[in-house]
């Protein structure tokens, strides 16, 4: 019974930091003042900053921060790897680089939804790539490898492209889509994304017990009656559709798909299953976190999320390294 | 009625078959030892009796959807892969999963229960599974498939690895399943124990099923020289069947 | 004070000497080859020089978007400021910026080429001492006095003399002007005050949108779009920003005019002048109206 209690104490969690987003910004507002705001609609500049700058951006923290959880999980559990994540395996970048081609290509202008279906091909093409590539058991070193592989190259493409836009800004831009940042979105992008973002979470959550039985590997995942085919086809999915959504609005961040399940695996007693709707609080509460401290370091600038998940996120990444090594000796 | 019929199976590697027309069926009370050299395909010959594999000819199991398959027939995979550090509680209610719905149930408890029992686990339910020793850990997955309480287990090299007392006690497990109207289908590589403890041998080479029958019919001398190449002392004796190969012929 | 009095003339003097003497050789032999590696000396030089006399613009200054001169640039070969190939002109002076690219300039110095830089412009007095300067270095300083005058007398037309309204810079990404700046100074030759400065912005500077929804501006000023897609963009479509500007007067300008101190400004100053007279007009009906 720790296990709804787990789910209750991250869940409270997540909403602490989803209105301590809402409380913090450049714009220095009482407490009462903005909360009022938002409820009520009483004060005209204040709405606007509560309802259209703040209210957005926290909801993007809370489900970006969500899927790039869940979507961790998810991949660690199919590929029995806790190495597996978004952003390290490549999924990430591959879809800032379809986010990419949809705006530079003047896709995404001529038809809103081509940003977040093209950032979710780049991804889907990508999850591809790596199951092909890491093989079916997904050992860690082919996984990291495949990784690195098709990261550098759809970083590589991002550049590219954007060093090609006859805009000067895109250029400048290569490091919002390779570090992500949830500054200045708005409703618009909440529309946009959010409804692929819960399609995915929502296909995820459903492989828990096919991620359980593949605890014993795939042959007697599939001998107790898991469809594996189905499995792999809704992970790739799933990944896609958050993933992808995800990178389209808030480019890419990484490690939240690392550290979080991570954390929460001993908490869960490992049980695949259960660390799917415990990683996405966990992964929700981290880029919350994460979103409300880049405004307090750098207030008047636009601090990119994925430096401070990098910070916090390398070190479980060599921990993790070190002792996997440990064991293989 | 049979638990597992196998007509004429067959699995390819590119052009070389590597099970070769295998037949013959099982049924209720048997333990089957499936025996054979190194590379004979016995791995094959279990993957494809379950369906993993692709293959022709004919296996009752393959055809049954996933779900259904499940409660026929519980298969244990020679690689002991434990991916995460659950409990063997958990490990072991995984053999449920075929017949759980949302929610665990007393039914289930007891058959986790009955399993860890039956394996000597009774002690070992909040140790973390990955952390036992090999020969435990073997254990814990055989009690995996006994909780999934189908009425055929397809074993792969159960017994590898295990000091003698666990080898015994646990091909003992598979008699009692016998006895109880289920059957056991297991691979096995020690000719001595399978000599003692299976009603029947299934002996393969080259993919293909060589002899099939009692373990005196099928342990001849022509047939030990001819597909493992040694010689062998087997007696009955008041303790049941003693076999021992002596030493190698060619 | 009869001594401070022949003092001052001994020092004008001295000063009047030194003006001839560095103007001498400018008036000696003017150069015959020009080239301009920074978009603000391609519009001066392209403003004073004689005919044949300047070799090269900048690219930039055929971009619509950031130059006041695009037509008359396009009669120019365009040149990327990189030291080779505006030594292959062999120019006898190059016209850059300070803060065009160090390793092009000191390299063409070590090749022997007198190059002239110019700062940046924060004020209109700059302008008039940019024109001059350029016009020396040129030998065109009768074409740079004429146009002196004219821009002085220019600037002085276009002063508006109404209580300022509230109005703020907001550029891709929030980037904004503050005090000290030229944006800032058009905003108050027009009847503005500079929001960015109000908020305490010297120079330029990112203003986080939410502060901006704050401050509440009459007026906002954009620039326009550059082809293909940027998230900086993007950003001018924000719903909150879109609300301030139903509220506010807004107006879209292009950078040509805000950049360089050249007499383009002016073309900055009608456009700021006439959405100030056109902000007055609404707040008067509006006042019409709710009485």
């Amino acid at each position: 019974m720790r296990y709804p209690l787990l789910l209750l104490a991250l869940a409270l969690l997540v909403v602490l930091l989803f209105l301590l987003s809402l409380l913090v910004g450049p714009a220095a507002l009482g407490l009462g003042e903005s909360l009022r705001a938002l409820v009520t609609g009483q004060g005209e500049a204040v709405v606007l900053v509560m309802r259209e700058i703040r209210l957005p951006r926290a909801i993007l923290g809370l489900a970006v921060g969500a899927v790039l959880g869940i979507s961790g999980a998810a991949m660690q559990g199919f590929l029995r790897n806790p190495l597996a994540e978004p952003g390290l395996v490549g999924v990430s970048s591959s879809a800032a680089l379809g986010a990419v081609i949809a705006l530079q290509t003047g896709l995404a202008a001529s038809f809103t939804l081509a940003l977040p279906l093209s950032a979710l091909a780049g991804a889907a093409i990508s999850v591809l790539l790596i199951l092909g590539l890491a093989g079916p058991r997904g050992g860690a070193l082919a996984l990291i490898l495949a990784g690195v592989a098709i990261s550098a190259l759809a970083a590589a493409g991002v550049a590219l492209i954007l060093n090609l836009s006859p805009n000067p800004f895109a250029a400048m831009e290569i490091v919002f889509w390779m570090m992500g940042s949830l500054a200045d979105r708005s409703m618009t992008h909440v529309a946009l994304a959010l409804p692929f973002l819960l399609a995915g979470s929502a296909l995820l959550l459903t492989l828990g017990r096919g991620l359980d039985a593949l605890t014993l590997g795939e042959d007697a995942a599939e001998a107790l009656g898991v469809r594996l085919g189905r499995v792999r086809l809704l992970l790739i999915l799933g990944t896609a559709l958050s993933v992808g959504a995800a990178v389209a609005v808030a480019g890419t961040v990484g490690f939240v798909g690392l550290v979080v399940p991570h954390i929460l695996r001993p908490l869960v007693g490992a049980r695949p299953s259960r660390l799917l709707p415990a990683s996405a609080l966990g992964g929700a509460a981290m880029l919350l976190a994460a979103d409300v401290a880049v405004r307090v370091i750098a207030p008047d600038r636009d601090l990119k999320l994925g430096v401070l998940t990098a910070i916090v996120g390398s070190p479980f990444f060599l921990h993790l390294i070190w002792r996997m090594r440990r064991m293989e000796a | 009625m049979s638990l597992l019929a196998l007509e004429n199976l067959t699995v390819r590697r590119g052009d070389c078959p590597v099970v070769d027309h295998v037949t013959f069926t099982v049924s209720p009370g048997e333990v089957l030892g499936l025996i054979g050299p190194n590379g004979a395909g016995k791995t094959s010959l279990l993957r494809a009796a379950m369906g993993l594999l692709p293959s022709a000819g004919r296996s009752s199991l393959a055809g049954l959807a996933p779900r259904v398959r499940a409660r026929a027939a519980a298969f244990l995979p020679q690689a002991r892969e434990i991916a995460w550090p659950v409990d063997v509680e958990t490990l072991v209610m995984l053999g449920r999963v075929p017949h759980a719905g949302r929610r665990v149930t007393a039914a289930d408890r007891e058959a986790v229960t009955r399993a860890l029992d039956r394996m000597g686990l009774a002690g070992y339910r909040q140790r973390i599974a990955t952390a036992l020793s090999g020969g435990e850990q073997a254990r814990v997955l055989i009690a995996r498939t006994l909780a999934q309480e189908a009425p055929l287990l397809l074993a792969d090299e159960p017994v590898a690895g295990l000091d003698p007392e666990s080898q015994i006690r646990t091909m003992q497990v598979f008699q009692s399943l016998a006895a109880e109207g289920r059957a056991v289908v297991a691979s096995i590589h020690d000719l001595g124990l399978a000599a003692r403890h299976c009603t029947r041998l299934l002996l393969i080479a080259r993919g293909r099923l060589v002899a099939d029958g009692p373990p005196g019919v099928v342990l001849t001398a022509a047939n030990l020289a001819e597909v493992f190449g040694v010689r062998a002392y087997y007696a009955d004796t008041p303790d049941g069947p003693v076999f021992q190969p002596l030493g190698v012929t060619r | 004070m009869r001594v401070s009095a022949r003092l001052s003339e001994q020092v004008g003097a001295l000063l009047l000497a030194a003006a001839l003497a560095a103007a001498a050789p400018a008036v000696a032999e003017a150069p015959r080859r020009v080239v301009s590696i920074n978009l603000c000396t391609d519009q001066l030089a392209m403003m004073l020089a004689a005919p044949g006399q300047l070799l090269s613009v900048s690219h930039l200054a055929t971009e619509p978007q950031t130059s006041a001169m695009v037509e008359e640039a396009r009669a120019y070969p365009a040149n990327r400021g990189q030291a080779e190939e505006v030594f292959l002109m062999h120019p006898d002076v190059v016209l850059a910026g300070t803060f065009t690219a160090r390793q092009s300039v000191d390299l063409l110095r070590s090749l022997g080429i007198e190059v002239v830089e110019l700062p940046p412009a924060n004020a209109f007095s700059d302008i008039p001492d940019q024109l001059r300067t350029v016009g020396r270095a040129l030998g065109r300083e009768a074409r740079a006095e004429e146009l002196v005058a004219e821009f002085e007398a220019d600037l002085a037309r276009l002063k508006v003399d109404l209580p300022p309204a509230r109005a703020a810079m907001y550029y891709p990404r929030g980037y904004t002007t503050g005090s000290g700046t030229l944006a800032d100074a058009i905003l108050r030759h027009t009847g503005f005050s500079n929001v960015a400065a109000e908020l305490g912005l010297d120079g330029g500077g990112d203003l986080p949108l939410e502060r901006l929804v704050m401050a509440q501006p009459d007026m906002i000023v954009t620039s326009s779009p550059y082809p293909g897609a940027s998230r900086a963009e993007e950003l001018m479509d924000h719903p909150a920003l879109q609300a301030v500007r139903a509220e506010a007067g807004s107006v879209e300008v292009s950078d040509g005019g805000w950049i360089c101190g050249t007499p383009a400004v002016l073309q900055a100053l009608e456009v700021m002048g006439e959405a100030r007279r056109n902000l007055a007009a609404v707040r008067l009906t509006e006042l019409d109206g709710s009485r």
